[in-house]
């Protein structure tokens, strides 16, 4: 599958061969010339979010200062522009997932309202007691509490992938638990944790031979990965604008025009319907059904802006360059005595967790922090994997195509400092 | 590093490494489990009665150096006390990592605790601190639920 691929084969081709200059990009990022406790910034946290280019902020500047309008609604100059400029981002979003119709790209506040999204509205109207829904053991909060929340609902049942030591789901035991009472398979594409690229083409194809639709939750998998929705098949595919160098309370959910039209409205307000009486409300079309009341069209404005962008520097570059700065990340941090990184997966992008023996990731977290350093360390709202791989928590460092081999210096240079510090 | 050091005082780091008064305390009268969601740090406190007194304060847990430290010196203070000479504890205890009041108040009648003044400092670390503390009072209280720092 081509988006596996990227990441995947980086080390038969040696690293850093990409013809790509993070150094150059870095330019584009003025936050990252920022001296954190006194040390150069090193933002390892990119699985939370991205940080924004000029060419974004500038973006809803001139939308702020020139265009703002509401959209869908006036007749007059700067309401006509909001709504082209608007629109035109659902097209760069289609093109982006390579979607077959714009219509089904919907707008939404991010994964999590996606997600949610098509829990409520599918849910609502095709699950039954005794239904089930299929998760895996490495998800987000996110694609696990809304499915609890349908099945306790309903009566419906969650069952859950298993995953390996290597941080895999066991693809037999998913074989296992597709049954005909199954509704719907809904998996992380990449894990936030711990980097696993999902075999998902697969999953995909082994649900549809019983006609069970696939949801993807690509949060982290569209920023690293090249989504092509239609060469996966995915009935459902969500992400968010703000890990893709967008601004934060904007994202997708993509859903095959078939299922969309046939599924109920999410929310009910303004510029979903066609016509309200207080008898009967008749809903808009899709996508315009799911988008109630006034989006958050300057965040929109800046995620078409953030697209322009990373299409400019072309998304194939950044996945080998990412590739490559990954597979530098997991030498350097294995070579670190006491270093356990958590999965082996050679399927992998983005985030690498692991953890210190005998220093909790809390204390890492705030001395690299002193560092300079920003990483993220908790449960990373995946509170079962962290039980599946008996540790309460982890450090983990998240990759952009900003990041440089030097930051990685820096990390492992800080990891030896904790060890330092709290032996 | 100099921060650094104001966080992880000596005392801290020693006694991250060497808990004082770990493990079950074998017929408690009270005990509370208290749990951070944010960093999935555990503590379970186990108290002893005897009156009004505090006779005999246990605990067991995971955690990071700041939570793991300070259940350790707060069953070190805590031992030997009166429930109203706890709460008291409690108060100035709060006040010093959360940096309230003048130096000098904050820190009298604290004893060892005052090397946790440094916490004051790290807003993202505050409930490290009190995790231990918010769990013993729901013990002295006979809370049943579960103590959180929210």
């Amino acid at each position: 599958m081509a988006t596996t691929q990227l990441a995947a084969t980086t080390t038969s081709q040696g690293i850093f061969q990409t013809q790509f200059d993070p150094y150059k990009v870095r330019e584009d990022f003025p936050i990252l010339k920022q001296k954190v406790h006194g040390k150069p910034l090193v933002y390892l946290d990119n699985a939370a979010t991205a940080q924004k280019p000029n060419v974004v902020v500038k973006a809803m500047r001139r939308f702020y200062t020139r265009d703002c309008s509401n959209i869908h609604r006036g007749v007059h100059t700067l309401s006509e522009r909001s709504t082209k400029a608007y629109e035109d981002v659902r097209v760069k979003v289609q093109r982006f997932l390579n979607a077959a119709d714009p219509r089904e790209i919907i707008f939404t506040r991010g994964t999590t309202e996606s997600i949610n999204l098509v829990a409520t509205s599918l849910g609502r109207k095709y699950i039954q007691k005794g239904d089930e829904i299929i998760i895996s053991g490495m998800e987000h909060h996110s694609n696990i509490v809304p499915w609890q929340l349908l099945c306790e609902d309903k009566g419906a049942v969650l069952r859950v992938i298993p995953i390996n030591d290597a941080g895999e789901i066991i693809f037999e035991e998913y074989e296992k638990l597709l049954n005909p009472r199954t509704r719907l398979v809904s998996i992380v594409h990449v894990s936030n944790v711990l980097g696993t690229i999902n075999p998902v083409q697969r999953i995909i194809q082994t649900a549809h031979r019983m006609n069970v639709p696939v949801l993807l939750d690509g949060a982290q998998a569209a920023p690293r990965l090249r989504v092509d929705v239609q060469e996966l098949d995915c009935d459902f595919y969500a992400f968010s604008g703000h890990k893709l160098c967008a601004p934060t309370g904007v994202g997708v959910l993509y859903g095959k025009a078939k299922h969309l039209e046939s599924m109920p409205p999410f929310m009910g307000g303004g510029d979903m319907i066609s016509s309200v009486t207080f008898a009967r409300t008749l809903y808009n079309t899709i996508p315009y059904k799911f988008e109630a009341g006034t989006p958050n069209i300057g965040g929109t404005i800046g995620l078409g802006a953030a697209l322009d962008y990373l299409n400019e520097l072309g998304l194939e570059n950044l996945a080998r360059y990412e590739g490559e700065l990954l597979c530098y990340t997991l030498g350097k941090l294995s070579e670190i005595p006491g270093v356990r990184i958590l999965g082996n997966t050679p399927h992998r992008a983005g985030a690498v967790s692991f953890v210190l023996d005998g220093v909790h990731p809390h204390d890492v977290g705030t001395i690299l922090d002193q560092e300079g350093i920003a990483v993220r360390t908790g449960h990373h709202c995946a509170q079962p994997l962290m039980e599946r791989f008996g540790v309460p928590a982890t450090v983990r460092a998240s990759l952009a195509f900003y990041n440089t081999k030097e930051d990685i210096d820096r990390l492992a240079a800080g990891i030896n400092k904790v060890k330092e510090f709290m032996s | 590093m100099s921060d650094l050091h104001g966080l992880y005082q000596e005392v801290i780091l020693d006694h991250n490494k060497r808990p004082r008064n770990f493990g079950k305390l074998e017929g408690a009268d009270r005990q509370a489990d208290g749990y951070n969601p944010l960093c999935g740090d555990k503590v379970t406190i186990f108290i002893k009665m005897d009156g009004e007194r505090i006779s005999d304060i246990r605990f067991v847990g995971s955690g990071c150096a700041i939570s793991t430290a300070s259940a350790s010196l707060l069953t070190e203070s805590l031992k030997g006390k009166t429930r109203a000479e706890a709460e008291e504890m409690f108060e100035r205890f709060h006040n010093l990592v959360m940096g309230k009041g003048t130096k000098g108040i904050r820190n009298a009648l604290l004893g060892k605790l005052a090397v946790f003044s440094g916490v004051s400092e790290f807003p993202a670390r505050v409930k490290c601190a009190t995790l231990a503390w918010h769990t013993f009072k729901s013990a002295l209280e006979g809370s049943a639920q579960t103590a959180t720092t929210e």
